[in-house]
């Protein structure tokens, strides 16, 4: 099959295959790498219409952020009692976002699954750009964020050192570890491709920065086996790490005394929820991608259908945890962590409780139903929801435990302002025009291992020619 | 590596190019067995046992790593340690200041960034990467195809067993697609 029948035409070969039909070595790499070599005129008019709308909404992070450095956090809606507020559960959110691109290419790395190889390099971007606007928000939540240098432990002038039995400082270094080894992860991961982009493109300035980028990578045998070495302990090292952040972003909460945040289980339902809203996240951003770049027989049905029943899995273990957290309110007979989960469910944001229930419950049972995994818009509408819904959980956790607490006569209300909505849906937009550019100017799947795949799947017929049985096959 | 007389004349070492990895693989197997020792296989992919066939023994990436690990263990607990105990004695309710336990998940984060760190560091180190400029991609094929769909096995003039002559016809015998010279 020619490149161009394969770009034009994708069929998806259905939730068994993580592959379509007709590749072999050259027409993979023609497919993934002419995704970022065509000429910009070929580029889906979607992506360009995505990326303005995204770029638009980046504008309110712009906006906020500086009326934020001018004015001071008080343009945000943060007063004592709520002193977190959209700062932390926005922190939180996009951490647990990350954390899907980390469990795919560790976690399933190590257990050998194959359906990881198309999603991969995509996720591990996702994680990279979901842990870089997480980490905006608590420099922002300080109010002088050119003091930032402060979270680190260097010797200063002060004589000042961070106190390292706070959970603050844990997140601190949980998070710039995550981020460092996320980066380095996803740049090996490419240096490969990178090398292949070298020699497929056209044009010299590619040619010189696709070079430069891949280090002169060459493809020997030595160095495969010391780069699959480094890759399987990085796999090793990340699988600990990803379970490790999400421990400590849920130790901030979990090592005070606050009613409804003094648990055990939050740990483990913090990391299970991570999980969760990072393949929502995936799920969300790889529809819209396989559509406009025709992927559909590399990111398959089965891909899909993986992630569903991982959504549904992890959304499980979430769903337990808010059972074990009414249960162990009322179990532990302290009649604050009793008042705290009925003013949950009953009080002034019991509607926030209730949508997160819908959310986060509800609807994503429907992923039981084969039928809701092999439709997409069905499963891409499931995916909007719990994004949504792990989001009204973050919200939940910080602000009910914190605007009624031991005294009623330090209760309050926490109103978010215009200014905590414009952060928000500019760090979304961020996020969005930073995946939106990169699946256009970088091989979104691995290619190099979409050929393991196809030498593993079938030896010899992926060689050069007749996988596919037109007489043009192989180019 | 003693220089040879190839080696002073210009030639890095013999290429052949073949159409799929099981080929090569079998390729490589039969000039170790015939006595070469100094050559090295180029693949899209990696390739099960490629490695071994052209002569690896040792990958000291683990090790690396190890040590690495190793010592972000040692220097975060160190660090903590050295700060809550003598740069910056803070009493907290009455704790003591070397409360071990609360020092365990910044030790561990800096045992996963120092080896993770290592064994990329290690990894390129080890492979003498970056290098911008490297014989190899002299052969026109090499540098067109070899990081999408071809294998190829290149002898390299260091090797005290290399002849441009008998190299040559040694791998023609292989029936590679093409053979041929790489320039420096």
């Amino acid at each position: 099959m020619k490149t161009e029948e394969l770009e034009q035409k994708a069929i998806d070969p259905g939730p068994d295959k993580i592959i379509g039909p007709g590749f072999n070595y050259t027409t993979v790499t023609d497919k993934i790498a002419g995704v970022v070599l065509k000429p910009i005129q070929t580029t889906p008019p979607q992506w360009f219409i995505s990326l303005f709308i995204a770029f638009i909404f980046m504008q309110g992070l712009l906006a906020g952020g500086f009326w934020l450095l001018y004015k001071g956090v008080g343009v945000w809606g943060i007063v004592i009692p709520v002193a977190w507020g959209f700062a932390i559960v926005n922190f939180v959110w996009w951490i647990g976002i990350g954390h899907a691109g980390t469990l795919i290419s560790a976690i399933l790395l190590l257990l050998k699954q194959d359906w990881r190889t198309s999603i991969n390099r995509f996720s591990e971007a996702m994680t990279l750009f979901a842990v870089a606007q997480a980490g905006m928000f608590p420099l922002l939540h300080m109010g002088r964020p050119w003091l930032g240098y402060w979270l680190i432990p260097y010797p200063s002038s002060m004589w000042l050192w961070p106190q390292p039995r706070s959970p603050l400082v844990w997140d601190v270094f949980a998070v710039t570890t995550y981020l460092t080894v996320s980066l380095i992860f996803w740049f090996i991961g490419l240096v490969p491709d990178l090398a292949t982009m070298r020699d497929r493109a056209k044009q010299q300035w590619q040619k010189v920065t696709f070079g430069m980028l891949s280090m002169g990578w060459r493809g020997s045998a030595k160095h495969w086996a010391r780069y699959q070495m480094a890759y399987l302990l990085l796999g090793g090292l990340a699988t600990p790490l990803v379970v490790s952040v999400h421990t400590v972003v849920s130790f901030d909460f979990a090592i005070s005394l606050m009613p409804g945040w003094h648990t055990t289980i939050f740990p483990p339902y913090f990391v299970a929820g991570a999980i969760y809203s990072g393949f929502a996240m995936v799920v969300t951003l790889a529809i819209p991608t396989r559509k406009w770049f025709h992927l559909e027989d590399l990111i398959t049905m089965r891909h899909l259908d993986c992630m569903a029943k991982l959504m549904l899995g992890t959304g499980l273990i979430v769903a337990y945890g808010y059972m074990m957290e009414a249960f162990m309110s009322w179990y532990s007979g302290n009649p604050h962590e009793m008042f705290m989960y009925n003013n949950r469910a009953t009080g002034p944001y019991a509607y926030y409780f209730w949508a997160l229930v819908l959310c986060n419950i509800l609807i994503p049972q429907s992923l039981w139903l084969r039928s809701t995994r092999q439709s997409v818009p069905r499963l891409f509408f499931v995916a909007i929801v719990v994004n949504i819904g792990m989001w009204l959980e973050r919200f939940i956790i910080v602000i009910t435990s914190l605007h009624r607490d031991f005294l009623p006569s330090s209760w309050g209300m926490y109103y978010p302002t215009q200014w905590d909505w414009a952060v928000l849906s500019g760090t979304i937009g961020f996020f969005l025009v930073l995946m939106i550019l990169f699946v256009r100017v970088l091989p979104a799947i691995s290619i190099f291992e979409v050929r393991e795949v196809l030498h593993h799947l079938a030896p010899h017929v992926a060689d050069d020619s007749d996988l596919a049985p037109q007489p043009s096959a192989g180019d | 590596m003693s220089e040879t007389f190839w080696d002073r004349h210009g030639v890095y070492g013999m290429m052949a190019e073949f159409e799929n990895p099981e080929h090569l693989l079998e390729a490589a197997n039969r000039a170790y067995s015939a006595g070469y020792r100094n050559m090295d296989a180029y693949t899209p992919m990696p390739i099960d046992g490629l490695a071994e066939a052209v002569g690896f023994r040792r990958n000291w990436v683990s090790l690396i790593v190890l040590v690495g690990g190793l010592a972000g263990a040692v220097g975060g607990f160190g660090l903590l340690w050295w700060i809550s105990v003598i740069a910056y004695p803070h009493n907290v309710g009455g704790r003591p200041f070397g409360s071990w336990p609360m020092y365990i998940p910044i030790t561990f984060e800096c045992t996963v960034l120092l080896a993770a760190l290592s064994s990329v560091v290690g990894m390129l180190a080890l492979n003498k990467l970056p290098m911008p400029y490297h014989p190899v991609f002299n052969v026109e094929s090499f540098a067109k195809r070899a990081s999408i769909d071809r294998f190829f096995l290149c002898i390299e003039a260091s090797d005290p067993k290399f002849d441009r002559i008998q190299t040559r016809a040694f791998l023609e015998e292989l029936h590679p697609e093409e053979v041929a010279d790489v320039e420096k």
